[in-house]
C-alpha cells in the first residue's frame, strides 16, 4: 500500500529517516538543510523514533560524532550543506577510509565566497574525491527514494562506504512536490536491519580504529576502497532493481531522457535535469534531435553507462553546476574521458550554468543546446553570465 | 570505585600492553595506566592526533587490549561522545549488554587549542565520558612547537629564547578552570608521581553521572629538557612547587589533595618556582640577570593561581 502526498524535499528526507529509525543522528544547522533536522528533532520528541539525537556544536563534530559511532556499530544518519560540508571537510576521508556506512544528507548549496546561500553544485564537488559514494536526486520523490536506497548500499558488506545523498538547495528542499511515500513496514523491511562489520563496542572482541598508517599500508588500504567503489556500482544497480520491484520506480546508474535516437546529448546533474527534459521536449518540437542524462550515481562514477549513452552521438554538452576555476566544470574532463574510449569521440562541450543560485531556465538551456547543434558553441560556455 | 591496594589494581586487565613507541621517559602511557586503573568496567578509548596516538597505534600493530579509536586531531571529544552516543543507543535496544566506561586521551595542543570547540561542546551536552589531557606543556609530536598550555619563560621551537624574548612570552591558559566553568561533575588535576591520588580521582570521574575532565601534568623529556630518568621526579617537583596544583572539583566543590594538601595546611613547605626552573633545559635561560624580571612575574603567577585555589577550597 502507497499513498500520495504533498512535501517538500527536506521534509521528504525527514520522513524516510522517521521511517528508518536510525540508531544515532547528530546534526548542526545549516540553510537550507535545517528543515530535515528540525524535522527529524520533532520526530525525537514525539517518541515517533528511537534515535539518539544529538545537537552538536559544529558541523566538524557532527561528521566526527558520526563517524565514531557508525565505527561502534550504530547506524547513524546526518545531514549538511554548502559551509557545513565544508567545515566537515578533514572528516570526509577519514570517514571513507574507516569504511563505516554512514548516511548524509547535503542541501546542495553554493560555497563561500562570496557567501551564498542558493543551489550549486560547489558542496558535493569537493567531496567528490573524498571516497564517498554519492547520489544525486532529480526531484522530491528521488531525494526520499535516495534515502531509503543509500543504507543498502553503503551497508552492503562488500561495500561498507559512507554515502552523501544530494539534493538541490531550496529547488528541492524548500519546493512542495506530489510524491509516492512507501509505507513505513515496506521501507523498514527494504532497508533491514543494521548487521555492522567490526563494531567498535564489541568488548569482548577489542579492536582498534583508525591507527596510523605508513606508505606500506597507506595506499592499500586506499586499494581497497577502490574496490568497495567498484562493487558499489554493481550493489547499486541490484539496490534499485529491488527498489524498482517493490515501488514501481526505476532507477539507473545513469538516468536517460529520450537518448536512444538523439544526434546529441546533455549531461547534467539534479533538478536541473527536469528542466533540461523540458528544454529536449521543445528542441524536438523544433526537429532538433536532442537527448539529456544525469548520472544518479555520481561516485563511484558509472563511466561505462555513459559511454554507452555516447556512442555514436555528434556531440555532448556537460552541464556543470559548479566550476573548477581556471579549468573546466568538474563533470566535463570526467565525461571526456568516457568517451575517449569510443571509435567516433563526439564533441565535446561544456557548460557553466546556475552557480550561487544563477537562473536555470528551460530558455537558457535551449540556447546553449541550439548553439552546440549548430556547431557555434565555445569548447565552454559561461551561460547566462553577466560580464 | 576500584580498589586502591597495588595488590589488587594489578588484577585489572592490562589495557594500554608495553612495547609502544613512547620515549623513554615519557609520562604519557603511565599516565593513562593509572587513568585506565580507575574503572573494572570494560573501557572504550578514544585519542585525539598526537605523540600518545601515533605511538600505541601504528599499523598493523595496536597497544590496547581494548576498544580503541581516533579519527583527527581537534575532535577527540567529539569521537569519544560519538562511541557513547553508540552505546547509548545501542544499549537501550539490548544490543550490548556491558556497562561500559569512556575515555579521551588527548595532548595539550589538542585540549587547549585546536580541540577547545569540541571539548567544550561535549562537555556542555553532558556526555557520560571522561577527557584526559596529557599536558606536556608544547607540540610535542610536531617537534617542540609552544602551545597555549606552554609556560611562561619556555623556549620552544616556535617560541625561542633569543637575545630579545625570554622564550614564551604569555602564560598558560588556565584549562582546569575553564572546564570547571562548564559545571560538569568533576575536575580534577593530577601528577603522575603520585599514583594513589591520580587513580582515586579517575575512580571518581568514571562513576561521576555526566563528563569528568581530568588535566595531567606529563613530563617530557625531550620537550623539557631533562633526563629521561628524572620523569616522575619533574612530576613531584611540578607539585612540589605549585606550578601544577592537586586539587579537585566535585559538583562546583573545589579540594586540594595529596601533596597540595599538605602544601596548604603548612605541613609541608611550598619549594620556590626556581627550583622548578633550573630542573629543566627548556628555562635555563631564564638564569641570566637580563631576565630576572621574567623569574619574578613566574612566581607571581604562580603565588596569585595557588592564593586563588586555596581560597577557593576554603569555600
Amino acid at each position: 500500500m502507497t499513498h500520495d502526498i504533498a512535501i517538500n524535499g527536506d521534509n521528504a528526507v525527514a520522513l524516510a529517516w522517521r521511517q528508518i529509525d536510525p540508531d544515532v543522528c547528530a546534526a548542526y544547522p545549516i540553510t537550507p538543510q535545517t528543515i530535515i533536522v528540525e524535522k527529524f528533532a520533532e520526530y525525537v520528541a514525539n517518541g515517533e523514533v528511537s534515535t539518539e539525537f544529538v545537537c552538536v556544536e559544529s558541523e566538524h563534530s557532527a561528521l566526527t560524532l558520526c563517524t565514531a559511532s557508525a565505527s561502534a556499530g550504530a547506524r547513524t544518519f546526518t545531514a549538511t550543506a554548502s559551509q557545513g560540508l565544508a567545515y566537515m571537510w578533514e572528516m570526509l576521508p577519514i570517514t571513507a577510509a574507516m569504511r563505516v556506512p554512514l548516511i548524509m544528507a547535503v542541501a546542495n548549496r553554493a560555497v563561500s565566497g562570496p557567501i551564498n546561500i542558493n543551489n550549486d553544485h560547489g558542496d558535493a564537488m569537493s567531496a567528490r574525491d573524498c571516497g564517498w559514494i554519492q547520489l544525486f536526486s532529480e526531484n522530491v520523490q528521488q531525494a526520499y527514494d535516495n534515502s531509503i536506497i543509500a543504507p543498502r548500499i553503503a551497508e552492503h558488506p562488500e561495500v561498507q562506504l559512507p554515502c552523501l545523498v544530494n539534493l538541490d538547495g531550496f529547488i528541492l528542499t524548500h519546493a512542495i512536490e506530489r510524491m509516492t511515500m512507501v509505507e513505513t513496514a515496506d521501507v523498514k523491511q527494504f532497508v533491514g536491519e543494521h548487521k555492522p562489520l567490526y563494531p567498535l563496542l564489541d568488548v569482548k572482541h577489542p579492536l582498534s580504529h583508525g591507527n596510523m598508517d605508513g606508505p606500506d599500508f597507506y595506499y592499500p588500504h586506499k586499494y581497497q576502497s577502490v574496490l568497495g567503489m567498484e562493487k558499489a556500482m554493481e550493489v547499486t544497480e541490484q539496490v534499485f532493481k529491488e527498489f524498482a520491484d517493490l515501488t514501481g520506480r526505476e532507477y539507473h546508474l545513469v538516468d536517460e531522457y529520450l537518448c536512444d535516437d538523439a544526434e546529441f546529448v546533455a549531461i547534467i546533474l539534479g533538478s536541473s535535469f527536469g528542466t533540461m527534459k523540458e528544454t529536449v521536449d521543445q528542441l524536438r518540437a523544433e526537429g532538433i534531435k536532442a537527448g539529456c542524462a544525469m548520472p544518479h550515481l555520481y561516485r563511484p562514477w558509472p563511466e561505462a553507462a555513459l559511454a554507452k549513452i555516447m556512442k555514436g552521438k555528434k556531440a555532448v554538452a556537460v552541464f556543470d553546476k559548479h566550476l573548477s576555476i581556471g579549468a573546466y566544470g568538474p563533470m566535463f574532463p570526467e565525461v571526456v574521458t568516457a568517451a575517449v574510449d569510443l571509435d567516433a569521440v563526439p564533441k565535446m562541450y561544456n557548460v557553466i550554468y546556475g552557480l550561487g543560485g544563477a537562473d536555470a531556465t528551460v530558455a537558457g538551456f535551449k540556447k546553449a543546446m541550439e548553439d552546440i547543434n549548430a556547431g557555434k558553441a565555445p569548447k565552454i560556455t559561461y551561460l547566462g553570465v553577466k560580464s | 570505585m576500584t580498589s586502591l591496594s597495588l595488590k589488587e589494581l594489578n588484577k585489572l586487565p592490562v589495557r594500554l600492553a608495553s612495547g609502544h613507541r613512547l620515549c623513554a621517559g615519557c609520562a604519557e602511557s603511565i599516565i593513562a595506566k593509572q587513568i585506565l586503573m580507575g574503572t573494572a568496567d570494560p573501557i572504550a578509548v578514544s585519542a585525539s592526533t598526537g605523540c600518545f596516538e601515533v605511538s600505541t597505534t601504528i599499523f598493523p600493530y595496536t597497544s590496547w587490549n581494548t576498544p580503541y579509536i581516533h579519527t583527527a586531531f581537534g575532535n577527540g571529544a567529539a569521537t569519544c561522545a560519538g562511541l557513547e552516543t553508540a552505546y547509548n543507543a545501542l544499549k537501550k535496544k539490548g544490543k550490548i549488554k556491558e556497562d561500559i566506561k569512556f575515555v579521551n586521551f588527548a595532548g595539550d595542543g589538542a585540549t587547549y587549542d585546536i580541540g577547545l570547540q569540541a571539548l567544550s561542546g561535549a562537555m556542555e551536552r553532558g556526555h557520560r565520558m571522561m577527557y584526559v589531557c596529557l599536558n606536556n606543556e608544547a607540540y610535542m609530536n610536531t617537534g617542540i612547537q609552544r602551545s597555549s598550555a606552554t609556560a611562561m619563560g619556555a623556549s620552544t621551537t616556535t617560541s625561542w629564547a633569543g637575545t630579545l624574548q625570554p622564550g614564551k612570552k604569555e602564560f598558560s591558559k588556565d584549562m582546569t578552570e575553564i572546564m570547571v566553568a562548564h559545571n560538569i561533575p568533576y575536575v580534577a588535576q593530577v601528577s603522575p608521581h603520585n599514583w594513589r591520588d591520580t587513580v582515586t580521582k579517575a575512580s571518581k570521574g568514571f562513576a561521576a553521572d555526566g563528563p569528568s575532565f581530568i588535566n595531567a601534568i606529563s613530563p617530557c623529556p625531550r620537550g623539557w629538557r631533562f633526563p629521561s630518568d628524572e620523569t616522575i621526579n619533574m612530576a613531584r617537583l611540578a607539585v612540589e612547587t605549585c606550578v601544577w596544583p592537586l586539587y579537585e572539583v566535585v559538583d562546583g566543590k573545589y579540594a586540594l589533595t595529596a601533596e597540595s594538601a599538605r602544601i596548604a595546611d603548612g605541613k609541608v613547605e611550598k619549594k620556590p618556582v626556581l627550583d622548578w626552573l633550573n630542573s629543566q633545559g627548556r628555562f635555563k635561560h631564564l638564569l641570566q640577570d637580563k631576565w630576572e624580571p621574567v623569574v619574578e612575574a613566574i612566581q607571581g603567577e604562580v603565588d596569585r593561581r595557588w592564593e586563588r585555589l586555596i581560597k577557593l577550597s576554603d569555600l
